[in-house]
């Protein structure tokens, strides 16, 4: 029992480690390979992205406000999610996608698939 | 110094006017509507002012989220009971109730299913809802429309007539365009044009939608695009009513015949257009809340035939 309790605290360190190099360091390999969008203050950060193809991106609420993920060209929608709460999509193929949170229509952000 | 204490109370009292009451009650008196604050209502009952106001008409409850928890409060279950027992002690009971959206936080099964559950025990039973922008972010959109679909065919707006009075229930938050304000949309536009054609103009007629049906605040998105579409056939009426909700504060307007009104939530406050990072919760201390919610009056019309609408909350 009481091993296991350490093994899960390590994970979440771990995780919590993980969380911290994608937001300090745009350049590490994992936030390169699994970029997270923020969602803070009503506001998608960073509002564009580069990635290659076949990256999922996820996006993660930072608000005390839910919000949602939605692409203009309708080729996803998100449920609305809560707090801390996130939401991913792999984007396969090439090319410019505009993407907005219907609850906050001015929320808006680009993600450009290479 | 003096200024700066003038400043300082201008400024609480504006932000007081940001912090809810219970909903809202409308009242036909000499052909207008009047809001009363529900927090008032039972007041007004006993005075003169009251009985000189009519027979309520209705009742209008916004944005219940139901399934919001945070700081900003954390029971908005508690808050939307409170709320149904101010409309259930009424001495005269409105016909029928409106509600403008938001009735969910999150669109999910189990969060409508318990606003429903809440909303039940309303002794008023006549219930006519619109969706707000929470009420359909689920990923198929399904969830309000299973529940509430039935009076629109599936459309989200719809009409009916009472006691002479004509009205309109409008979606404008099914369409966003990105980067931009609510919108009604041609379909709908012109169905209303359908609905309102060789109506005598004498008609009183209220509209309700969610989102407010002209721009508060653009930068919030504090409005509707199209709405000028909608006004534009609207003019022709002697009483026109717009009530909607999404800003969780009272702001009005007086365009002409057109009053249009947003109203308070039942769940938490938002703060003053552009104060702040964007539309979200506004926290207060958990003791001031329901203080906050308690505070508010309402001057009652002294002239019946003027459109004159006054919400004044005082600290």
């Amino acid at each position: 029992m009481i091993l296991k309790h350490y093994r899960t605290s390590f994970a979440l360190i771990g995780l919590a480690a993980l969380g911290c190099a994608t937001t300090l360091g745009p350049t590490s390999a994992w936030a390169a390979e699994e970029p997270k969008v923020l969602i803070k203050d009503f506001m998608f950060a960073p509002m564009s992205l580069t990635v290659k193809a076949g990256t999922t991106v996820t996006w993660v609420n930072m608000d005390d406000e839910p919000h949602n993920v939605i692409s203009d060209a309708g080729l996803f929608r998100s449920g609305g999610f809560d707090t801390n709460d996130s939401f991913s999509y792999k984007f396969d193929k090439p090319g410019t996608y505009h993407v907005t949170c219907s609850i906050h229509p001015r929320m808006v952000a680009t993600i450009v698939v290479e | 110094m003096s200024d700066n204490q003038s400043l300082l109370s201008r400024r609480n009292a504006l932000k007081c006017m940001a912090y809810g009451g219970a909903g809202t009650l409308f009242a036909l008196s000499g052909g207008v509507f009047t809001p009363i604050d529900l927090a008032m209502a039972r007041t007004y009952d006993e005075s003169k002012e009251g009985k000189a106001l009519g027979k309520p008409l209705f009742v209008q409850i916004s944005d219940t989220h139901i399934g919001f928890n945070k700081e900003a409060n954390p029971d908005v279950n508690g808050t939307l009971t409170q709320t149904i027992d101010i409309v259930n002690g009424m001495s005269e009971q409105p016909a029928l109730i409106i509600h403008t959206g938001d009735i969910t936080h999150l669109s999910k099964p189990a969060e409508f299913d318990l606003a429903q559950q809440l909303l039940s025990r309303l002794r008023t039973t006549e219930l006519h809802t619109v969706p707000g922008e929470h009420d359909t972010t689920d990923a198929t959109v399904t969830e309000y429309f299973n529940r509430f679909g039935k009076a629109s065919d599936n459309k989200g707006y719809y009409s009916f007539d009472h006691a002479g009075v004509h009205f309109l229930a409008l979606v404008n938050v099914l369409q966003f365009k990105p980067g931009g304000l609510g919108t009604l949309g041609q379909d709908q536009l012109a169905w209303v044009a359908a609905d309102l054609k060789g109506r005598s103009a004498s008609m009183p007629i209220v509209v309700f939608a969610h989102m407010p049906l002209w721009t508060i605040y653009e930068p919030w998105g504090w409005g509707t695009g199209d709405a000028d579409q909608l006004m534009s056939q609207l003019r022709r009426f002697g009483s026109v009513t717009v009530l909607n909700g999404h800003i969780h504060q009272i702001v009005q307007k007086v365009e002409g015949n057109i009053t249009l009104h947003t109203a308070r939530s039942t769940a938490y406050p938002q703060p003053l257009a552009g104060e702040g990072a964007g539309p979200g919760p506004l926290k207060v201390a958990a003791e001031l809340l329901p203080k906050m919610l308690g505070v508010t009056s309402v001057d009652v019309v002294k002239h019946p035939r003027s459109l004159m609408l006054n919400d004044t909350t005082l600290a």
